[in-house]
Formats: C-alpha cells, sequence, structure tokens
C-alpha cells in the first residue's frame, strides 16, 4: 500500500487532480447562488487529495503535503468561522451585518459578491473540512508504514 | 440458543420499524403538517439574507447555532484521532 | 401509479439491515459497516420528511417565472449536520479498529473477547 499504484494511474492522477481542486473550489464559492456550499465542496476538495495519496503511496507525498500546515489551517478556519459569529455581536449572536446594505458583500440577491456573511463562512467552513479529512487520511497511512518496515 | 434470542428479538425490532411507518399510523408521504415557520423561511431568504439559496440561508443564517454545533464536533473528532495515533507512534519507539 | 408510503418503507428496510449487519456479524469492519448504514436509513428518513407534492428545489436563481410551491428546506439542512457527524463517528471507530488490530494481531471479536479472560 505504500508503493503506490501503477504508470497509468499515476499519470491520469497528475492530468485529473487540478480538474478536481477547480471544481471543489467552485462548488464552495457559490454556496450562496447554486446548490452547494461549505460542507460538499469541503468533501469534494478532500477526496482529491485522497487521491493523491492512493496513487502516490505515502512514500511519494513526503516532500509535497506538509502535516503540520494542514494542521494549522484547520485550527485558522475553525477559529475565523466562530469570529465571523461575534462580528455582528451588537444586535445578536451570529447576525448577518452586511446583507442588503450595498457595500461590502451587501450587493442585492443574485449576484457572486451578496449575502453578506455567507460566502465568508462557507469559505471558512470549507477550508475546516477539507484539510481535517486531509490530516486524517495522512496521519492514518503514515502511521500505517511504519508498522511495515518493522 | 443465544443467537435464537437474538434474532427474535431483531424480528421483533425489524416488526416495529415496518408498522410504523406503514400508510395506516404514518402520515402520506407528500403532505407535511405544520409549515409555519419554513414559510417564514422561504418567504424571506431572499430579501433579508440576500441569498438565492434557501437551504444555505438556513444553514448559516437562520440556524447558524446549530452549525456552530456541528463544526464543534468535527474539530473535536479531527483532534481525537490525531492524538491516538500520536500515541502509537511513541509507543513503537 | 400511486407511490403511497414506499419512500418511508426503504429507509426503514436500512435502518433493520444494518441492525442485522450489526448483531450478526464478527469481523469488526463489518460491525462498522453496518452502524453506517443506520446512519444512511435515518438521513434518508429525514430528508423525506420534508417533501411536497408537486414542489420544486428551494433555489431561486433560474427559477420558472410564477414561482410554485417549494418544499422545505430546515430537514435538509439538519441532514447535512446528520451527515457530518456520522462522518466524524465513523473516523473514530476504524481508528480504534486499527488500535485493536495492531494490540490484539486479529480482528475477530470473538477471539478478543476470549483473549481477556
Amino acid at each position: 500500500m505504500s508503493k503506490g499504484m501503477s504508470v497509468i494511474v499515476r499519470t491520469v492522477t497528475r492530468c485529473v487532480y487540478g480538474m478536481i481542486l477547480l471544481y471543489g473550489f467552485y462548488v464552495i464559492m457559490h454556496g450562496h447562488l447554486t446548490p452547494g456550499g461549505g460542507f460538499q465542496g469541503g468533501a469534494v476538495v478532500a477526496s482529491a487529495f485522497a487521491l493523491l495519496l492512493v496513487a502516490f503511496g505515502a512514500a511519494g507525498i513526503k516532500g509535497h503535503l506538509n502535516r503540520h500546515l494542514l494542521q494549522t489551517l484547520e485550527e485558522v478556519g475553525a477559529l475565523a468561522f466562530l469570529a465571523l459569529g461575534f462580528l455582528g455581536i451588537g444586535t445578536a449572536f451570529f447576525y448577518n451585518l452586511f446583507a442588503g446594505t450595498g457595500g461590502f458583500f451587501g450587493a442585492p440577491a443574485g449576484q457572486l459578491l451578496s449575502a453578506g456573511t455567507l460566502p465568508l463562512m462557507n469559505w471558512a467552513v470549507g477550508l475546516k473540512v477539507m484539510t481535517g479529512i486531509a490530516s486524517i487520511v495522512i496521519v492514518m497511512m503514515v502511521g500505517r508504514r511504519k508498522e511495515e518496515t518493522e | 440458543m443465544k443467537k435464537a434470542t437474538i434474532l427474535v428479538s431483531l424480528l421483533f425490532v425489524a416488526a416495529f420499524l415496518l408498522l410504523a411507518v406503514s400508510p395506516g399510523v404514518m402520515r402520506p408521504f407528500g403532505t407535511p403538517e405544520t409549515t409555519a415557520m419554513d414559510d417564514y423561511f422561504i418567504d424571506n431568504a431572499q430579501t433579508d439574507v440576500a441569498a438565492n439559496n434557501a437551504v444555505t440561508a438556513v444553514v448559516f443564517d437562520f440556524r447558524g447555532f446549530d452549525t456552530l454545533g456541528e463544526a464543534t464536533v468535527l474539530f473535536a473528532a479531527v483532534v481525537g484521532i490525531l492524538a491516538l495515533f500520536r500515541k502509537l507512534r511513541e509507543e513503537e519507539r | 401509479m400511486n407511490i403511497g408510503n414506499f419512500p418511508f418503507v426503504v429507509a426503514a428496510l436500512l435502518v433493520v439491515l444494518g441492525l442485522y449487519a450489526l448483531l450478526f456479524k464478527r469481523n469488526l469492519i463489518k460491525i462498522v459497516i453496518g452502524i453506517s448504514l443506520i446512519e444512511t436509513g435515518v438521513n434518508l428518513f429525514l430528508v423525506m420528511a420534508g417533501y411536497r407534492t408537486g414542489g420544486m428545489a428551494p433555489i431561486y436563481t433560474l427559477a420558472p417565472t410564477p414561482i410554485r410551491d417549494m418544499v422545505l428546506p430546515t430537514p435538509q439542512a439538519l441532514t447535512l449536520t446528520s451527515i457530518v457527524i456520522g462522518l466524524a463517528t465513523t473516523a473514530l471507530l476504524l481508528s480504534f479498529a486499527v488500535f485493536i488490530h495492531r494490540h490484539y494481531g486479529t480482528l475477530d471479536i470473538q477471539e478478543i473477547k476470549e483473549l481477556n479472560g
């Protein structure tokens, strides 16, 4: 399992990996206009990371995916989601501050920069889900490799 | 003997579940009973929240506190798994 | 033809199959699959509780101009939460399975019960 798969799988993975990432970021970004959002897009991007891990093995991933960077990004995503809830604390907790006022993220419904704190929360939750699932998968695979070399 | 007991109890639970969704006991499919809250959400999602997706408006704006709880559960699960595998690697050294 | 209560019966059948796998199988991974089947059945039931006959999806982008009835959006939002919590539970259960396999050398629950004495 730590050796990776054949030449065909590795070549196709190199071609397809960027497209999966792009599609996942599109689903996260347009969460307030079309079906989707933070959780769904985060799962799509995490499946791209899992594909990379299965095709190249734990040894081939070593220089490319930094495990500590992924764990730090997950904590940043969780704290950003909590901080966005505190933005409108003058009226209520989780109050949507920018919606409807024509300013920063305040366009009327139907445009990309609308709906107040909704796109920002989508990004925070998407970052949290994708780095969380990626770090779980990497930790499970790296731990198993140490068992095989003994 | 023990397997027969478990099989009989599983049949009881299966009969209870399948009886609870039969047409005499459960309301017919496609007719929700109380829709006052969801009608308010559908009518006011485009004007108050200015979002075109009513489900995202419900998840992050009208019921955002539930999403905070879910983000906490996901965070706790990831931290628990990372802590467990750290203990395993220290045990093997 | 009239569909009756058939979708609800399918969700109940999924729960019964998951219970069967949970009670009668000896491999730990198959027990985790049974738990995941029970969660899938419950999520399906929760989504189907919010369907309105003749309704459309609750999205306003490119909607037909006299807006028809929409299905209820709240059960869909709560099912999202439930799916993520199911993912967290399954990940923790599988980590415990790896731990047990490393400690006892086997994944058979009968042998693990007898090793304990």
